[in-house]
């Protein structure tokens, strides 16, 4: 009972109009900086500090500003995934996969619909789990060692094979060129600089921010340029039926909301996994589990609900290690955590009781956040799928200015913008080749984690490879990992003739 | 326009400024590098001084604080080196990595000289902890075990092998006597935060990092810190926590946090923003801003500040030597 009263003096904080317009206009930027390609939510709330700066806004206003961004953004980023196939940010990679196959089915209203449901889903449960699991779950986030961490990338990996529909071949060599530039950099646990050739910009390794936008919207622009009158993809040619979702697909998807949620929860709460690995074992762990038929990447709403629901449901997971223990789960929580230290709020292990009121209220800003965003977001689906109607000539010139400026202001260096271009070329030769795009960021994303948990576990232990499963817990994660690496292969060696038979093109 | 504005406001401050403080440059538009994306450091150095220094009305109009992020500060560097030289309204974000990195050659081609040294605007000391079940007590207790078994005890710190958090173990382990500085066993983590969460795990054994970062997890007890790196105890609340020269071993790590200019910067320029550097620290609302985020006293300013710079740089390269990051 004390939890919900707490929560309600969070709401008596968070029930200000002031503090409700600030969330109104919080949420309405964040979703349109979400939705640009190169624009974040780390990008979205670092714009935005100065602004809260400048209007003097005590810590609660401030963080309420802030943390809309940071949903709105979150629910954002799915939009352009789903109408042009270039995801508006990171976590919204999954959602390429079958969001955009469903627009070209001329579903982009149900996708958009289905997704902003999913998005209020996640991110509405895992703030009750922030509220009421948050002190034990912390406990959870420390078991988590290098060894564990290693084991859990471990796993990502091992369910790759998941999300490539066609050729799992490609998806490895697609995952081994991730990994290959995510060695790009100076090593941290030596500091020895690698694959850099004397470039002062590249020492501290390829931003994926730059990685993911060169691949799919640089690349996009050159498909384009290869047929200008022509049709290219996302041309419009597709056609809307509707701008909601039936009732009937939100009850078949439910269960796919649910699993997304709790898998997303629980990778934002691990400060070293975020919202990417969230929405992207959301995704394949729902193929893995329901893809009976083979209509996963083909557009088959399961496949959005489930990571969108996950990605939204790590940003509340997030914030877990970032009120609790001070340390950043997601590049975004890290810009919120130097805004906190900035307004003299201290996060750690005793900010719930020694600042009651800032905590608290910014709970009950996330429930009002997302109840708007839900409210924002369902009746502007047909505002977004106009998009579709702008001509491929004008829309895609667009999306490559909008590219180039989001990728200059993250790092303010031309250098990063050749990078683009060249991931753009790569990008573009990749697709010619029919080699998937996600696996390569996700070798980018993980790949980097992965790497260095294995050396400071191995650091530990003088070199004894015995560390990485030495605890219950990282035993537990490789017995997953194994079971999700053989499983699908046995399976599908005993499905592959049906499948093959009503699946082949 | 604007620049008529501009130009009205600063005359205007300059006349409300207090006096003695006539220079012969004025203050305009002012631009601050951070050399890393927004919410770090860096960030925090030019955003908290760039307000200061507007509230105190030592500039005439908002402080435009640019993010130019990449190498580990070189780009920012390198930039300013190239492109800036002669900018007389420009003031980067340093602080100890700038140095360590400088004097590790981590920035091709750049040396300390290439820009100008303003001044500092506080410290971090660093600090040596164990978590609160650890059966260490004193510092020389810590280090007793890592002489009977150096790979019994993981040091953990936020930055990379031969960054400054790694530097402060092996100064403070030197200073117990441990010649053989590649015997420590360090593991780099992104961020302090980060390793305390892995030292309260049990995952490693000891904690390198700023004071700062340990307040929160000292104030709710998980932390036991075993020594601050601070010629003297600290002020105020941190003032618990024994330094390490006074438990015989005699090491000092203070993280500072300053400004550099560019090395074109004409002397009255170079004048004036030591000068302001040094007026914003004085000023009492710059002590709250200290106070508030754990920054300890540290001031030096123009040419003591720049030779302050090359003995962090000599010192650092020595150490960068024994471990074998500089060869």
């Amino acid at each position: 009972m004390d939890i919900l009263a707490s929560l309600g003096d969070g709401f008596a904080v968070a029930l200000t109009w002031q503090n409700l317009g600030l969330a109104l206009i919080g949420c309405f930027l964040g979703t349109i900086i979400g939705a640009l390609p190169g624009l974040g939510p780390a990008n979205g709330v670092a714009i935005l500090i100065p602004l809260a700066f400048t209007l003097g806004l005590p810590a609660t206003p401030a963080l309420i500003l802030l943390t809309s961004v940071y949903f709105g953004a979150m629910y954002g980023g799915r939009i352009s995934s789903i109408l042009l196939n270039i995801p508006g940010d990171e976590p919204a990679m999954m959602t390429t996969l079958d969001g955009y196959p469903m627009t070209q089915k001329g579903q982009a209203g149900e996708a958009l619909a289905l997704s902003g449901v999913a998005s209020f889903v996640g991110a509405f449960f895992a703030t009750w789990g922030l509220v009421f699991l948050a002190p034990q779950l912390v406990k959870v986030a420390l078991l988590f060692g290098p060894a564990e961490y290693f084991a859990l990338f471990t796993l990502a990996f091992a369910t790759l094979g998941g999300i490539a529909a066609r050729n799992q071949a490609k998806a490895v060599i697609a995952a081994a060129l991730g990994l290959a530039i995510a060695m790009v950099g100076v090593d941290h646990q030596t500091g020895v600089p690698r694959l850099t050739f004397g470039e002062i910009h590249l020492y501290e390794g390829i931003h994926f921010l730059i990685a993911i936008v060169g691949l799919f919207a640089i690349s996009e622009v050159f498909l384009f340029l290869e047929h200008p009158n022509g049709s290219a993809p996302g041309d419009a040619k597709v056609k809307l039926n509707r701008l909601t979702a039936p009732l009937s697909m939100l009850k078949e998807t439910r269960g796919s909301m649910a699993r997304g949620t709790v898998i997303g929860f629980l990778s934002g709460v691990l400060p070293g996994a975020g919202a990417s690995l969230g929405s992207f074992v959301a995704y394949t762990v729902e193929k893995r589990l329901k893809d009976k038929e083979g209509t996963f990447g083909k557009g088959d709403p399961r496949g959005v609900a489930a990571p969108e629901a996950g990605n939204n449901a790590a940003a509340g997971g997030s914030l877990v290690p970032m009120l609790a223990l001070g340390v950043p789960g997601s590049g975004t929580t890290a810009v919120m955590l130097a805004m906190l230290m900035a307004l003299n709020i201290t996060p750690g292990p005793l900010l719930f009781t020694q600042q009651p009121e800032v905590v608290w209220g910014l709970i009950a800003a996330l429930f009002i956040g997302n109840v708007m965003l839900l409210l924002l977001n369902v009746p502007m689906v047909g505002l977004f799928v106009r998009v579709l109607q702008v001509p491929t000539k004008y829309l895609l010139p667009a999306v490559a200015m909008i590219s180039f400026v989001g990728i200059y202001g993250l790092s303010g260096s031309t250098f990063d913008l050749l990078v683009m271009i060249i991931f753009g070329v790569g990008g573009y030769l990749l697709r010619k080749l029919d080699v998937p795009l996600v696996p390569v960021i996700l070798g980018i994303l993980l790949g980097n984690e992965m790497e260095k948990n294995l050396r400071r576990a191995l650091t530990i232990s003088d070199g004894d490879l015995s560390i990485l499963w030495g605890s219950p817990i990282a035993i537990t994660i490789w017995t997953l990992a194994i079971l999700g690496f053989v499983a699908p292969l046995l399976v599908g060696r005993l499905l592959r003739p049906k499948k093959d038979a009503t699946v082949a093109p | 326009m604007k620049k008529l504005i501009a130009a009205a406001a600063a005359t205007l401050f300059a006349t409300l400024a207090p006096a003695g403080a006539s220079f012969a440059f004025e203050a305009g538009n002012t631009e601050c590098i951070a050399p890393a994306n927004a919410g770090g450091g860096w960030d925090f150095t030019c955003r908290q001084v760039g307000k200061a220094l507007y509230d105190l009305k030592i500039v005439p109009s908002p402080v435009q604080v640019i993010n130019l992020a990449g190498g580990g500060g070189g780009v920012a560097f390198a930039e300013v080196v190239a492109k800036r030289n002669g900018d007389d309204s420009l003031i980067v974000a340093a602080s100890s990595a700038t140095t360590t990195r400088l004097a590790q050659g981590a920035f091709p081609g750049a040396s300390k000289d290439q820009v100008r040294w303003l001044g500092t605007i506080g410290a971090d000391y660093g600090v040596i902890a164990v978590s609160k079940d650890s059966p260490v007590e004193t510092l020389a207790d810590l280090f007793e075990a890592v002489k009977e078994n150096p790979s019994a005890v993981a040091f953990a710190g936020g930055s990379a092998v031969g960054g400054w958090d790694h530097l402060k173990v092996l100064i403070a382990a030197k200073a117990a006597g441990i010649d053989d500085a590649r015997a420590i066993k360090y593991v780099a983590f992104e961020g302090g935060g980060e390793a305390v969460t892995q030292l309260l795990g049990g995952h490693v054994q000891a904690f390198s990092g700023d004071i700062s970062e340990t307040k929160g997890f000292v104030d709710s007890g998980d932390l036991k810190v075993l020594a601050v790196l601070a010629d003297e105890r600290l002020p105020g609340e941190f003032g618990q926590f024994p330094t390490a020269k006074e438990q015989g071993i005699d090491a000092v790590g203070a993280n500072w946090r300053g400004f550099y200019a560019p090395g074109g910067m004409s002397d009255d320029a170079y004048d004036f923003w030591v000068d302001a550097i040094k007026t914003t620290y004085e000023s009492d609302e710059w002590q709250a801003v200290m106070e508030a985020n754990g920054l300890m006293p540290l001031a030096e300013f123009g040419a003591d500040f720049d030779a302050f710079v090359s003995g962090e740089i000599a010192n650092t390269e020595a150490l960068s030597r024994e471990i074998g990051i500089l060869q």
